[in-house]
């Protein structure tokens, strides 16, 4: 199956500092892709990129076929920001209607994304009185009502109580089981083991592009932070 | 990739739609509907200023076979007020927009820069025409303005004028970082035009230098239109023009500020 993002040679630099130095990797289609990896690796910045809003140096993204951020495939691709990106002063509703409006989808799909994150009852409430995880659902739900097909999520269960987690995790992998690809960024290594596939970010380079059952034979640890600390361990006795 | 999408974005741009142009406009409206502060504020204050204007001219004489000082200037200011508000409360927006994220949100999804922008200029278009209608029933019937012209057409004149602000705030917000910056452009790009623009010293009676510069600030267009309509009864054609060369302005301002809103951060 052809994958649904590929990146080859990617160098990102923010301002004199070199963040990402020259990533190559392939996404497959129809799974979660975990991006893993410390603060500061380089995860966002890569995301930034795969959405096509990121100034790159040099290097090649391929999104669905296209170059990344071109016109056709903003309606195909979905990307939520860490820190919540939606309208404090506005209803849950108002802003999935919004971005319905944006993907060309009905207010009945806006009521539906607001189900999937379980913000039904909070719907008429404005976004600027939900506590924190609340309003990084409600974040959430505004990129899910375009149904894309490539759904790019940076950090997004940060501060969501454990129920809460799993659930959104489960609803990840129905997104995925239906076709949709999920980029899933997150520093927390117990995440990991959620994913079909794992990208090990750090310090701008990618220190593993796996799966969570190859990770753990590699990193000679059936637990993922340890088996990822072996890995660093191992990169750095060879560096030295 | 850099270069060869931003050559396919260039060549092939998202194309403006009608549809999300007034998705956001509603969007901008909604926005103001839920803060019943600036609604009142923007409705209530311009009145109030002008009654405090009436209030200070109000007993002093004037010369006969001219118009009051008062219907001068309040005229003026009927234009002026839109302009002012509304160049701040976008330039605001559009910082919130860009320090919230969701400014960045928008560059992903299928809406052309230049709907965004529309959909400001829209948005606060209406809510400037709410204001001038108010603004010019008050000072009619409570101050007793007294306009030789077309009331409508001073209402369509304030609106010109608040779309005018709207895409001057828009660019000027493109150059704002911070809060404190997103202020400042006010004095920069308001004041000189507001004491250039024929109001404090008729433009004819300027040295020519102040001239050059007052005849290429666009709200000096604003000012002139609204004295036409306040001297003659029938529609001049010197207003229509003013009305043109502002609204072009704005469309400039706003084309501008399309391009200057880049897609692509560091």
């Amino acid at each position: 199956m052809e994958a649904a993002v590929t990146v080859s040679g990617l160098v990102v630099d923010r301002g004199r500092r070199r963040v990402l130095h020259g990533l190559s990797f392939a996404v497959p289609p129809g799974q979660v892709t975990g991006l893993l990896g410390p603060s500061g690796s380089g995860k966002t910045t890569l995301m930034r990129a795969l959405v096509g809003v990121q100034r790159v140096r040099s290097g090649e993204v391929t999104v669905l076929g296209a170059p990344a951020g071109t016109p056709a495939l903003r309606a195909r691709v979905g990307y939520v920001t860490q820190a919540p990106s939606v309208y404090d002063d506005l209803s849950v509703r108002e802003n999935a209607r919004y971005f319905a409006a944006l993907y060309g989808m009905s207010a009945r799909e806006a009521d539906a994304a607001i189900a999937d994150v379980g913000l039904s009852d909070h719907a008429g409430q404005l976004v600027g009185d939900l506590s924190g995880g609340q309003r990084g659902r409600a974040s959430l739900a505004c990129a899910l009502v375009g149904c894309p097909e490539v759904l790019v999520l940076d950090e997004p269960t940060v501060g969501l109580d454990p129920v809460l987690r799993v659930e959104l995790w489960g609803r990840f992998h129905a997104l995925a089981e239906a076709g949709t690809t999920l980029i899933i960024s997150s520093h927390v290594m117990d995440e990991a083991g959620r994913c079909d596939r794992l990208l090990l970010l750090r310090d701008g380079e990618l220190l593993a592009d796996s799966t969570p059952a190859q990770l753990r034979t590699d990193g000679r640890s059936q637990d993922l932070e340890e088996a990822f600390l072996n890995l660093v361990r191992a990169r750095e006795e060879v560096a030295a | 990739m850099s270069a060869a999408s931003t050559t396919l974005e260039r060549t092939r741009p998202a194309h403006v739609s009608p549809r999300l142009t007034a998705a956001t406009a509603g969007r901008v409206l909604r926005q103001l509907r839920h803060d019943h502060r600036t609604i009142a504020m923007m409705l209530v204050l311009p009145s109030v200023l002008l009654g405090l204007l009436y209030l200070l001219w109000k007993d002093l004489p004037t010369i006969p076979g001219q118009p009051s000082i008062f219907d001068r200037v309040g005229l003026t200011m009927l234009g002026i007020f839109p302009f002012v508000v509304m160049f701040l409360v976008t330039s605001i927006a559009m910082l919130r927009e860009r320090t919230s994220g969701t400014l960045e949100r928008l560059l992903t999804t299928p809406l052309a820069r230049l709907d965004l922008l529309l959909g400001y200029g829209l948005a606060f278009g209406l809510a400037a025409a709410l204001q001038a209608l108010v603004t010019v029933g008050i000072a009619t019937t409570v101050y007793g303005l007294e306009v030789a012209g077309s009331i409508t057409l001073v209402v369509l004149i304030a609106v010109a004028d608040a779309v005018l602000g709207v895409a001057l705030g828009l660019l000027a917000s493109a150059f704002a970082r911070t809060e404190f910056q997103a202020v400042q452009f006010m004095p920069v790009i308001v004041l000189p035009q507001f004491f250039l623009c024929g109001l404090l010293v008729p433009v004819d009676q300027m040295a020519g230098w102040l001239q050059a510069i007052s005849n290429v600030l666009p709200l000096t267009y604003a000012v002139e239109a609204l004295q036409e309509v306040g001297r003659s009864a029938a529609a001049t054609g010197t207003m229509w023009t003013d009305i043109g060369i502002v609204a072009g302005a704005a469309l400039l301002a706003l084309a501008l500020a399309a391009a200057t809103l880049r897609r692509r951060t560091s």
